[in-house]
Order: C-alpha cells, then sequence, then structure tokens
C-alpha cells in the first residue's frame, strides 16, 4: 500500500501505522451496517455540469517562473533522476 | 493604540471614514503586533508563519474596506509570499499567482497582514499536526486553538488581526472558531472560489471568514463570494452578502438533533447550548426537535471521503516542481517515496494511507462507494430538516479547547472533534459557529463555547441574521484572549 501511495515508511514507522489505521478502520466499518442498497452514491452536492470555455489561446505561466521553483533545471525542463538506475 | 485594537473591522472601518483613524497607522499597530508574536519564540502564540514587512500602498484604502489588514491562512497561494500549507514539504515554497479570495479582498481594501500557522494541508483539528510547531490557545496557553485553521483563530481571538481568512473541510473553521471564543463560518459548498487554495478534499474544502463578530463576518464574506472561471465547481451567489440587523427571532424554526447534541458533549458545553437555546426562545425562535438519523455516521463516511481524495490531491507533491527533494536519490521512484517520507508529517501520512486503501481495487465498493451512499443519506437528512425548521442548531465541538498533546495519541480521538461539524461539511450546506459562552471541562479553567448554525443552501444571509440577533443577545465578552 505505501508503494502504491509512493510513500517510504520506515520500519517502526509501518508498525505504528498499522496500529493506528486499524483502529481507525474498526470505527469507518460501521457504515457497512447501513442498509444502502438502492442509494445513489453522493460525489459533488453541487449540480454542476461541465462548464467549457472558449478554446481560445491565451496567456499562461511564463517557462521561466514555472521552473523558477523546481529542484533541478536543466535545459527548459524540469531534470529528474533515470527512472532506471 | 491600544484602544484602535479592541475594535472590531467595521467599528476601525466606520473610524477611518470618519477621518478619527488612520489606516497606515491602524496596519502598522498590527503588524508590529504580529511581529512581536512571530518573534517571541516560546512566549509567543505561534500564530503567524509570515508577516508583511511593510504597510501596502494608500489605493488600497479608497476601496469599500479601507485597507483594513487581513491575516491569511498559510494555504491560500499568495504570489511571492511564502505559502506551504503547514507542510515541511513546501517549505519556503513562494507561489507565482495569488488565490482568488485573496485577490478580491485585496482589491476590496483588505491587504495581507500576514500568512496564519495551520495543520499541515488542513489535517487535523488542534493545529498540533504543523510542521512549524502548535498554535496555543490565548485563553490557555497550555491547551490547543484548535484546528485547522488554529493560527487564523488564535490570532482574531488575541488582537493579533483585526480579521482573519480560514477553510473549513469538516471543521476547521467553526471548531477553531468555537475553542477561541470567535464567529467562523463556513459558506455553502461553491459560494467562494477554490483557486489558490492547496487542496485537501476538493469535494469539501471551502474558504470562509473568521472574525470577532458576526457583523464582520458579513462584511468579509460580502467580497469574497462570487462565480470563478478558474474554479469550475464556484457558482455566483444569489444576491448581494447584506450586513445583518435583525433583533428577533419570531416565528423562526430552531431544529435541535437530538444526535448532534446528546451522548459525547461535554456537560458544561451542553449547559452552555441549552443556555443559549433559552436565549434564543426569549428572542421569539421556536425549538423544534428534528432527527438526522445518519449523522452520528457522518464521521465514519468522511474520515472514508477525505483521506480518499487527498490521497489523489498530494499526489502532485513529488519532488518535481517545487518544494523540496530528497538527495542521493537512485532512481525515479526512489525519489518520490524518499521525497514524500521526508517532506510529509504523520498525520498526513496515515490520510493519505488510508485514502489509498479506500480507493484500492477490491476494497473501492466496501469503503469508497459505501460512504459515497452515506453522504446522500446526509444529505437527504438534512433536506427532510429543511420541511420542518429553518435552522439546525448545535454545540460546534462537543468538548472545550482541550490540552496540548491531550489526544496525539490515538488519532480516532481527535478526529471526535469535529463529530458536530462534519454532516454539514458533506451536506455542503452553510454554517456558523457564534460564541454562546463558557465552560469548564471540569477542574479548568472557564473557557469558550461555540454554538453551530446550519441553513440550507445559500441561506448565508438569513444564517448571519438569525446569528446576529442572538449574539446580541448573549452579550459574549472575548477580551480575556486579547494579548
Amino acid at each position: 500500500m505505501a508503494r502504491l501511495a509512493r510513500l517510504k515508511l520506515a520500519d517502526e514507522e509501518v508498525e505504528a501505522m498499522a496500529r493506528e489505521l486499524s483502529g481507525v478502520l474498526d470505527h469507518i466499518a460501521k457504515i457497512g451496517e447501513l442498509d444502502l442498497d438502492g442509494v445513489p452514491p453522493t460525489s459533488h452536492v453541487v449540480e454542476v455540469v461541465g462548464r467549457l470555455r472558449p478554446d481560445e489561446p491565451r496567456p499562461c505561466l511564463p517557462r521561466e517562473v514555472a521552473l523558477a521553483q523546481a529542484p533541478a533545471v536543466q535545459d527548459d525542463g524540469f531534470l529528474v533522476p533515470s527512472p532506471q538506475a | 493604540m491600544a484602544g484602535v485594537l479592541d475594535l472590531t473591522a467595521a467599528g476601525a472601518i466606520a473610524q477611518i471614514e470618519a477621518g478619527e483613524l488612520s489606516a497606515a497607522e491602524l496596519f502598522d499597530a498590527y503588524r508590529a503586533r504580529a511581529a512581536i508574536d512571530r518573534d517571541d519564540g516560546e512566549d509567543g502564540l505561534n500564530c503567524f508563519t509570515w508577516v508583511a514587512e511593510e504597510s501596502p500602498h494608500s489605493a488600497e484604502r479608497a476601496a469599500p474596506l479601507r485597507g483594513l489588514p487581513l491575516a491569511v491562512k498559510d494555504l491560500f497561494c499568495t504570489e511571492g509570499v511564502p505559502s506551504q500549507s503547514g507542510s515541511r514539504i513546501l517549505e519556503g515554497y513562494r507561489p507565482p499567482y495569488t488565490a482568488t479570495a485573496v485577490a478580491q479582498l485585496a482589491a476590496a481594501g483588505a491587504p495581507l497582514l500576514g500568512k496564519t500557522n495551520q495543520d499541515e494541508f488542513a489535517m487535523g483539528s488542534s493545529n498540533e499536526n504543523s510542521a512549524y510547531g502548535p498554535v496555543l490557545n490565548p485563553w490557555d496557553r497550555t491547551r490547543v486553538p484548535g484546528g485547522s485553521s488554529g493560527g487564523s483563530a488564535a490570532a482574531v481571538a488575541a488582537g493579533l488581526a483585526p480579521w482573519a481568512l480560514g477553510t473549513d473541510t469538516g471543521g476547521s473553521i467553526r471548531q477553531p472558531a468555537a475553542l477561541c471564543g470567535i464567529v467562523g463560518l463556513k459558506p455553502t459548498y461553491g459560494a467562494v472560489s477554490r483557486y489558490g487554495m492547496i487542496a485537501f478534499a476538493s469535494s469539501l474544502d471551502q474558504a470562509g471568514p473568521l472574525t470577532r463578530d458576526v457583523t464582520d463576518a458579513a462584511l468579509l464574506l460580502a467580497h469574497m463570494v462570487g462565480q470563478d472561471e478558474r474554479d469550475a465547481t464556484s457558482l455566483a451567489f444569489p444576491g448581494p452578502i447584506a450586513p445583518p440587523s435583525a433583533e428577533r427571532l419570531d416565528g423562526v424554526r430552531l431544529g435541535v438533533p437530538a444526535e448532534l447534541t446528546g451522548e459525547g458533549i461535554q456537560p458544561g458545553v451542553r449547559d452552555a447550548f441549552r443556555a443559549a437555546l433559552a436565549r434564543a426562545q426569549g428572542l421569539g425562535a421556536e425549538l423544534c426537535e428534528v432527527r438526522l438519523p445518519h449523522a452520528p455516521h457522518a464521521l465514519s463516511a468522511y474520515y472514508v471521503l477525505a483521506p480518499a481524495e487527498a490521497s489523489s490531491n498530494l499526489a502532485r507533491f513529488d519532488g518535481v516542481r517545487y518544494g523540496l527533494r530528497a538527495a542521493d536519490a537512485e532512481d525515479l521512484l526512489d525519489m518520490y517515496t524518499r521525497t514524500r517520507h521526508d517532506g510529509f508529517g504523520a498525520e498526513v501520512k496515515r490520510r493519505i494511507m488510508l485514502g489509498t486503501y479506500a480507493l484500492s481495487a477490491g476494497y473501492y465498493d466496501a469503503y469508497y462507494g459505501c460512504a459515497q451512499r452515506v453522504r446522500t443519506k446526509i444529505v437527504a437528512d438534512f433536506d427532510a430538516a429543511w420541511e420542518e425548521v429553518d435552522f439546525i442548531v448545535t454545540p460546534t465541538s462537543p468538548t472545550v479547547a482541550f490540552g496540548l498533546g491531550e489526544r496525539t495519541g490515538d488519532p480516532w480521538s481527535m478526529y471526535i472533534s469535529d463529530f458536530c461539524t462534519v454532516p454539514m461539511s458533506l451536506a455542503g450546506i452553510p454554517a456558523i459557529s457564534i460564541p454562546c459562552g463558557l465552560a469548564s471541562d471540569g477542574d479548568g479553567p472557564q473557557l469558550p463555547v461555540g454554538l453551530q448554525i446550519a441553513g440550507r443552501v445559500f441561506s448565508e444571509n438569513r444564517l448571519l441574521d438569525a446569528a446576529y440577533a442572538l449574539e446580541q443577545a448573549l452579550d459574549f465578552d472575548g477580551s480575556p484572549a486579547r494579548v
């Protein structure tokens, strides 16, 4: 699960996390006792239809501004370690 | 200047307009106070993570809010000003743009005074999850101010800022407002643009005011609402937000749900709540029993939905484009996982894990799908209640402010702080907390108790009016918290 979440956890963290999350899941599991057959899910409380704006070019963040906060930059892009060491 | 700093925002604006007070001097006085608190280390409340270095230009003083300084929760992006959302992973991050709510308020004449401390990524009910240290409650410095907008609430209560912006996902404006003895309003979902708010749970996050009184809350909200093309979920508010003026509550039906006012509410809090209801009756309100049968399950549903959304939203913090990056990574995946290990605090990691689990194949229906169906039932409970009552009233927090460190060992004991506020968040309805009295948790000092009033979607004007009438009758004294 930690790998799926892109998180590294130290061994002692794993133990505490497992204990704490089990406690939380015990509480959460109570919603499983409700009769929810035929109840539709709510993902959003406000009725919103996909709002589209005209597809017209407009200025966006300049490249140098977008790169200004990056931990590492090379040429005109974000520099990252190789996917395969 | 001390007397001037005791003015409400509306009071200060009136004096500026009458030529009795200089906006520049007022800004400087607040700036000096905020800076002292920031620099005081353990002697301060730790409300601010950044304070403005100079007064803004005079143009802002011509606008309706007359240059009154505004404290802003750290998670609002402010151009060129650190916006770290209480997290190590964003340490030193200075965004290239400003959140719509902050920009609108600056244009309306409320320039940025400082950025306030908060729980990391707004995940917490005590402000103890901040990478920049806990905030102390100005009523009792051994206790928490509530969270996640703890810095904003404590700053307003202590008189370090005239008013503040916060955000509320499950109670993060209302609960700290209650614990600090001030007013906090969570607007209808969509009323205020979320553009530029560093996201926690996007279907729940909403910006709102933290103020010394109800009039100030209305004044600040009036300049925050509005549809924004950069937030597709934002909605045009139907009509302007008016200054509240009601003196009576004749014919107003207040619904008291047994599910949120009985078991689990501290005796002193229950007494203060009941005394406030008696005051409301004295103003002509009618008390009605209502049922919200699914409200006790709201917290469970919330702790599936909010972490699920958070696990997705926080995927963007990967060390590539901004913020922290762990050094000496072996490869790209190692860089991601180590950056997130080093940059996120324990509670954020817990919620990312919980959310990832709830959304994972095989568990999705049992957790996420189920919680979404509970959300439907909660919305239906409120819709049924509105057939019978105008507002629903509960204590804002089941307890008064608790001690620092008291609940950090057991996540659920912390989560339960939001028992009374989470149902309204899931339903997307507006709710306000006003101070309604003092109570003790046993042997401790007398501390503020918040009264929560919730109304139907877009009922902010009526909600503010009802809160105002009650506020006048209750005549709560917040001055003991001023530094």
